[in-house]
């Protein structure tokens, strides 16, 4: 588990310059002088109205299964940290981890044959998909930790209710943060596949593009797909840079 | 007040088990600082973790003020004792404002009223609030964390304070000024204290009373200076170290131990006139005053003995001079410095008040020894 050591790094290290934003917007500003230079662009945009149709349910189908992900999983970390669940705790992180080896092609297939096809068990899947790096990350977050933390605030009078809140998680918040981020980008990418059992998304241009053989409607719909990925991280890392104080915050 | 009564805590299974604090009666009067003292492990932290309840005894009572703190709700009773550990334990992710005014904020104080009283007790300490009260801890010195620490137990300013070696992960020099600083505020807020150490030099100089424990058991309960004069086994006496009379010297004051039969001459006395005055009184020297009163030079019963003359042409200097507020080893330390036996011991304004001798310091730190 690399996400704690994040904690311990000297904010000084992570400020080198920024040569990877650079790098990014240079291949970016090529691939798009290619695209237009190339004729695809054109191509590609006949597909416009597929395009903002299909990425509305691929957002949808993301910030259910993802919202769903971060409601169920942080609650299941916390569980998993406090003391009376100790025994259990480590082995069922195992049991986690093996469980997020499986592929998420198969995740779905297991979850078409309960619930059938449609946006039910495409939610599902995905959801499944996603929990287990914010359950690991919670977990790992909570436990980091420092003890002395937890006895300070219980000495000055903290109920454990309070030093969950006002001490355990803040601390964790980072950590567990880590945790969402990752697991969104897994569901992001992975939210393709929930075409083959039949929920849609920009999926449909991808595999379809792919079926006829046809470049630019695969493009239409790989490149909406990556720009979602870079948008939700984005998103997701400027809450995290400020949402989680900058005491505790390596980035800031 | 603070009373421990036949307190005792085991841990592990009950058909074996480890006795960490074994029967522990101790009384101490409010407003002051009891150290517990002894080699790691011997139960000092378990003994005070009780007094808060965040180790339940497995028998005996602790009294607060009376009151049996076994029959309080522990989170009120915590939130009543102020607590400091050893890693200090600031939280990272609340600023320094924060962190003082966390038991206040449990209490429900208002919040104009907790700010300002985070704001008045870094002033206290010397540190500026507009610069340090929106901080985070990390950007703090140790020392600086330290004293925060101390500050957060203080904030609701509860009557008893649990110290557990509060001053343990600074560096000896700033751990000094600290306990200064401490002891200073002491004299004011007057807080009844139990404060653990593992180090003999701290509790003499912070401890009001000292608890020696060993292997869990109270061994003896006496102040510094009791404990130093007569520790009661064997095994205290090597606790103590082969130097434990010199640790008294801290804790006996010039005032208590000077000779206050000083004679006085002029310059222009002849020495054996002087000779004479100090054989009649008994001194071991005559001290020539300035005007003022202030020792200007001395005159030995050695030297003046084997010389004649005037008391101008035979008098040594005065090369230092110990207030009367300091302590034995701070005039022991002038002597050496100075090359002194004889040490005039001065007032506030400068002025001779009393000369403190090697005799008079073998004296005083034998007075009250057992043979
Ligand atoms: N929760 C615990 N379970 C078992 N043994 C403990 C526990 N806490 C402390 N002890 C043991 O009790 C003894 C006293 O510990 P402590 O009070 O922390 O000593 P110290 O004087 O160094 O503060 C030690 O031997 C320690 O190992
Ligand atoms: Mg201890």
């Amino acid at each position: 588990m690399s996400a704690p050591a994040i904690l311990t790094t000297p904010p000084q290290e992570r400020r080198r310059p920024a040569l990877a934003p650079v790098l990014v917007l240079v291949v970016l500003a090529g691939a798009v002088a290619w695209l237009w230079s190339s004729g695809m662009a054109e191509e590609i945009l006949t597909y416009s109205d597929d395009i903002s149709y299909l990425a509305v349910q691929h957002l949808e189908l993301v910030a259910w299964a993802g919202g769903l992900a971060i409601l169920t999983a942080v609650p299941v970390g916390i569980v998993l940290s406090r003391p009376a669940f100790r025994a259990i705790s480590e082995a069922a992180m195992q049991v986690f981890n093996i469980g997020s080896t499986v592929p998420t092609l198969a995740i779905l297939a297991l979850s078409m044959t309960l619930l059938g096809i449609g946006t039910v068990p495409a939610v599902f899947g995905l959801w499944a998909a996603t929990l287990l790096p914010i359950v690991r990350n919670t977990y790992a977050g909570l436990r980091a930790v420092p003890p002395h933390l937890v006895e300070a605030a219980t000495g000055m009078g903290m109920t454990p209710r309070q030093v969950l809140w006002r001490v355990e998680l803040p601390n964790a918040l980072f950590v567990i943060f880590g945790g969402i981020r990752t697991a969104l980008a897994i569901c992001v990418g992975s939210a393709p596949l929930v075409f083959l059992i039949g929920a849609g998304g920009l999926g449909e241009l991808i595999f379809t593009g792919i079926a006829l053989d046809e470049l630019p409607m695969m493009m239409a719909g790989a490149i909406p797909t990556a720009l979602i990925a870079v948008l939700v991280d984005f998103v997701f890392g400027q809450i995290q840079y400020h949402l989680v104080p900058r005491g505790i915050n390596p980035l800031r | 007040m603070i009373r421990l009564e036949n307190l005792t805590k085991h841990f592990g299974p009950a058909h074996n088990p480890f006795v960490a604090v074994d029967n522990v009666n101790l009384d101490l009067p409010t407003g002051e600082i009891c150290v517990l003292l002894g080699p790691s492990g011997c139960g000092k932290t378990t003994t005070m973790k009780m007094i808060n309840r965040l180790i339940q005894p497995t028998s005996g009572k602790v009294f607060i003020d009376g009151k049996d703190t076994g029959t309080v709700d522990a989170i009120e009773l915590r939130r009543s004792i102020g607590y400091v550990i050893q890693q200090i334990g600031l939280f990272p992710n609340k600023t320094i404002e924060e962190n003082i005014c966390v038991v206040p904020d449990l209490l429900g104080w208002d919040r104009r009223k907790s700010r300002m009283r985070a704001k008045e007790l870094l002033e206290l300490v010397g540190l500026q609030p507009d610069l340090f009260l929106k901080r985070y801890p990390k950007e703090l010195s140790g020392g600086q964390q330290q004293r925060v620490g101390v500050l957060r137990a203080l904030a609701a300013d509860p009557p008893v304070m649990l110290m557990d070696e509060p001053f343990g992960a600074i560096d000896p020099i700033n751990r000094e000024v600290i306990q200064e600083e401490f002891l200073k505020m002491q004299k004011t807020i007057r807080k009844t204290i139990i404060f653990v150490s593992h180090d003999l030099d701290e509790a003499v100089k912070m401890a009001d009373r000292i608890a020696i424990f060993r292997g869990g058991k109270l061994e003896q309960y006496a102040t510094p200076d009791d404990l130093l004069a007569r520790p009661a086994n064997s095994f205290i006496e090597d606790f103590l170290g082969s130097d434990r009379a010199l640790k008294r010297l801290r804790l006996i004051p010039v005032r208590n131990a000077m000779q206050t039969d000083f004679i006085t001459v002029q310059n222009s006395d002849s020495v054996e006139s002087a000779l004479e005055r100090m054989r009649s009184s008994g001194s071991a020297a005559a001290f020539v005053l300035d005007a003022e009163g202030v020792p200007q030079s001395l005159l030995s019963a050695q030297v003046a003995g084997a010389r004649s003359g005037a008391v101008a042409d035979h008098a040594e200097p005065v090369k230092g001079a110990v207030p009367v507020s300091g302590d034995l080893r701070h005039a022991v330390s002038l002597m050496f410095a100075h090359d002194m036996p004889l040490l005039p011991c001065v007032d506030e304004g400068g002025r001779l008040a009393g000369v403190m001798s090697y005799r008079s310091i073998v004296h005083n730190l034998g007075h009250g020894e057992t043979a």
